[in-house]
């Protein structure tokens, strides 16, 4: 069932002023319970607008959002309430960090939330280790954290609000690949454990095709598509026009292709090129082992 | 939202009065001030009006900016003219109801005062809406710079405007970032009686100012490594050259001075 | 090869701090070379960026660059137009409202006359693409823009050298691209030396050199292909190598010949399709 849904996007930044400009065009878009999507798109194709309405923080120039079927919008005094149901963790989220420790930051959103001294201590213990921070860092300053661990503790903030849909704008943005790992690694887990749907935006194609099952692909304001991962990347092609980057083993088989070595299947991962290829040197006789 | 407050307010355009030295705009519109306060009788205001929108008609800014501008202003404009038309004593009394008593010098009193304050503001808005806001750093720098021989920081004051001028748009795109950002955790921003709307200011405070230093701590080490070090020796790319025409409108304004102060001297 | 920069036996802890973030460097880096330092956060690579234009001096041993000691004060502002340094966060080092003036900046502090400022002003902006926006404010400028503008700013001074401490790790991919093509511009037609600090192994790989850096050493320093075939050790401390090279990698342990020296996408096409026409004959 779709969790999310919307009917006719559209968003208009600055409406009737000289700088007026389209971000959402007519965006039609379900999203069902359960599902891992990556959002992938150039910087200004109105990604993170989309997901800024999800939760209610931007509001439509035209048509509607519907969480489990209701409108948002339908009454405005609600809007705090989708807010906790949506939760979004925008980008570089280190930089909201506000609590002279850990576990007062990590409970700021359960404490809007209204709830109960025991219940948010309980949320917070849990929360924390899911997304891998040990204990004895919750009476500590965020401010003495590292870069990665801070970043965690942003994040662990929305999820134990444990809203039905976690949108997380470029959760690794600026992070090394040590830090990028650890993040989506607590991410899928967290998704595991709750199986609550997950949004991620991101650059990285070569990220996405590990960890979603869907993706969605913004351009110009506009849905370029949105499908299964594997049937994404069967247009890599048309995705590489538009100017975004395919995971570079993609582009590889994308060339073998051109030179006559045709698989017939989508490529997106080191491990799945592995495989696929050493079968066909098995099948060949060039290998056997 | 934020964003849209344009700071400075500047109004791009290529015409005579955006085109004058800063330096001269800056002289000019303190001689501007002088005049309008030497004005003593409703004639040199006239006079004043007929400077003011000339100017204004030169530069081709629309006259409904300048509304614009003057509008948050009226109540505070309203409440002046009240108290002077109340305290204002001499001449005919128009109108009298208890204590409330309303001359005929009241009401020239406050309506010249009005006029005035108006021309003002469109005067010095004229100022800020044809200079870009570096330039008008600039043009001060270089006004002020013989007190840099009485050991006044003139560099270091314009070096700090203008790092302001880079840096609070970027500032207000954060904090409205910051606010999103809360939001999203269900915090309430704008909502709540006052001190409970201080309190919510807390978590968009803290990491503002905390962004604030990290900006300025690193904006400091990059300006040290492109070898700053003060105003000492320090060479321009932006070059202000005066024309024949900073001249000629600088003597135009000196002589609708002059002007003003013969009428104020004729109709004593 | 002619050596910009030595650096000899360095050692470097801050003050009052208990650990040693760089524990020995010994490393010289030549005239017109394009080298990559590669690390995890924490590894101590951005500390030793610092060392190259003197923010920061070492507490043991040396660092020269083009033949000035960094801990030699009074040739402070001589080093820094030699080894100009591009940061990371492209906001926080536009010091000016205008592209133009921004780039004059370090040739204001100088006292180059008008003139030359002038022209070599223009000249920066044009070899950074950025010439169209000279009059434009930094903040209507996108990430990669704006690191073209910086990149102007040091190139005006006519440096030797360009030290860039993760100059893309907050862009965009496009923005990635523009800055990196850029930097390899200034380095192919100008002769620039460049040290790139970086975490991203694409970047790495388009390098001529890598030193990988981890725990405040330097425990890999060769070509890329050589350095990326060295795919368990560098995954061991938390970096990546490109897929290509992961691929062989994986081919290789289950027994395929295939040469451990694959960075590219055209060598990996080239290899695959060598191998499958072998075993076709």
């Amino acid at each position: 069932m779709a969790v999310l849904k919307t009917e006719e996007l559209t968003y208009i930044y600055s409406e009737g002023s000289p700088f007026q400009k389209t971000a959402l065009d007519h965006v039609n878009l379900e999203i069902n319970e359960g599902e891992i999507i990556g959002i992938i798109g150039h910087t200004g194709s109105g990604k993170s607008t989309l997901i800024q309405h999800f939760n209610g923080l931007l509001k439509p120039s035209g048509g509607r959002i519907l969480l489990d079927g209701r409108d948002i919008w339908a009454d405005k005094s609600d809007i705090r309430e989708v807010r906790f149901q949506v939760g979004l963790v925008f980008q570089y989220p280190e930089y909201q960090i506000f609590e002279e420790t850990v576990y007062n930051d990590i409970a700021f959103g359960c404490r809007n939330m209204g709830l109960s001294e025991s219940e948010i201590k309980s949320r917070v213990a849990e929360t924390a280790v899911d997304i891998g921070l040990s204990e004895d860092l919750l009476e500590s300053s965020p401010f003495e954290l590292s870069g990665g661990q801070k970043r965690r503790v942003a994040i662990a903030g929305v999820m134990a609000m444990r809203p039905k849909v976690l949108i997380l704008d470029e959760p690794t943005a600026g992070l090394d690949p040590v830090g990028r790992d650890r993040i989506f690694q607590h991410i899928v887990k967290y998704h595991e454990k709750t199986h609550n749907t997950v949004l991620i935006v991101s650059h990285s194609m070569e990220d996405m095709a590990r960890i979603a099952n869907k993706i969605l692909v913004m351009n110009r304001s506009k849905v370029f598509c949105y499908d299964e991962t594997e049937k994404v990347f069967a247009r890599a092609e048309e995705i590489t026009q538009i100017g975004l980057d395919v995971p570079q083993i993609t582009k590889v088989f994308a060339e073998l292709k051109k030179h006559g070595l045709d698989f017939g299947k989508e490529v997106y991962t080191v491990d799945y090129a592995r495989e696929l290829l050493l079968k066909h040197l098995r099948e060949r006789g060039i290998f056997n082992a | 939202m934020l964003k849209d407050i344009t700071i400075g307010q500047y109004f791009p355009s290529d015409s005579l009065i955006h085109r004058l030295d800063p330096r001269f705009k800056i002289v000019i519109t303190f001689i501007f001030i002088v005049m309008l306060f030497t004005g003593r009788s409703l004639v040199s205001l006239g006079i004043g009006a007929i400077y003011t929108f000339t100017a204004v008609f030169v530069s081709k800014i629309p006259l409904k900016m300048f509304v614009r501008s003057i509008k948050p202003l009226m109540p505070f404009l309203i409440i002046t003219a009240f108290i002077n038309i109340l305290f204002a004593n001499g001449g005919d009394v128009v109108f009298k109801w208890r204590f409330i008593k309303i001359t005929s010098d009241g009401i020239n009193v406050s309506v010249f005062m009005i006029i005035r304050i108006i021309l003002l503001l469109m005067g010095t808005s004229l100022l800020t809406y044809t200079t870009s806001p570096i330039t008008l750093t600039d043009a001060v720098e270089r006004l002020l710079s013989p007190l840099k021989k009485l050991k006044f920081p003139v560099h270091e004051l314009a070096m700090m405007m203008s790092i302001a001028l880079r840096f609070i748009p970027l500032l207000i795109e954060e904090t409205d970032r910051i606010i999103s950002a809360q939001k999203a955790r269900g915090a309430e921003i704008d909502s709540g009686n006052i001190v409970n709307r201080a309190r919510n200011l807390i978590p968009v405070l803290i990491p503002l100012f905390i962004s604030a230093f990290r900006r300025a701590d690193e904006l400091a080490t990059a300006m040290e490594c492109r070898c700053y070090c003060g105003g000492e020796g320090r060479t321009r790319l932006r070059q202000l050259k005066s024309a024949p025409r900073d001249y000629i409108a600088l003597a135009v304004t000196v002589l609708f001075l002059s002007v003003i102060i013969s009428v104020n001297i004729i109709f004593q | 090869m002619e050596k910009i920069i030595e650096i000899k036996n360095l050692h470097f802890r801050y003050e009052n701090g208990k650990k040693e973030v760089l524990k020995g460097i010994d490393l010289d880096i030549g005239k017109g070379e394009f080298i990559a330092i590669l690390g995890h956060n924490g590894s101590g690579k951005s500390t030793l960026a610092k060392h190259l234009n003197a923010i920061l001096v070492p507490t043991e041993g040396s660092v020269t660059v083009d033949g000035i000691d960094t801990a030699d004060d009074s040739k402070l502002f001589e080093l820094r137009q030699r080894a100009g340094m591009v940061f990371q966060n492209p906001d926080n080092q536009i010091v000016s409202s205008v592209v133009e003036e921004d780039v004059a900046f370090a040739l204001e502090n100088l006292g180059v006359p008008y003139e030359e400022m002038r022209k070599r002003v223009d000249e920066s902006l044009k070899a950074v693409n950025m010439y169209d926006y000279r009059l434009h404010s930094p903040n209507l400028l996108s990430g990669g823009q704006k690191q073209r503008v910086a990149i102007a700013g040091i190139i005006a001074m006519r440096p030797k050298c360009i030290i860039m401490d993760e100059p893309t790790a907050m862009l965009d991919p496009q923005g990635r691209r523009e800055v990196f093509s850029a930097v390899r511009k200034m380095n192919r037609e100008h002769g620039i030396t460049i040290v790139l600090i970086t975490h991203y192994m694409d970047e790495a790989s388009r390098c001529d050199r890598v030193a990988v850096m981890d725990k405040g050493r330097i425990i890999l320093d060769d070509v890329p292909s050589k350095v990326f075939s060295q795919v368990d050790m560098l995954k061991k401390i938390g970096l990546d190598v490109p897929q290509v090279t992961e691929l062989c990698h994986g081919l290789r342990k289950s027994g395929i010949e295939i040469s451990e020296e694959i960075i590219s996408e055209e060598e990996c096409v080239e290899a695959l399709l060598k191998l499958f026409s072998e075993g076709g004959k």
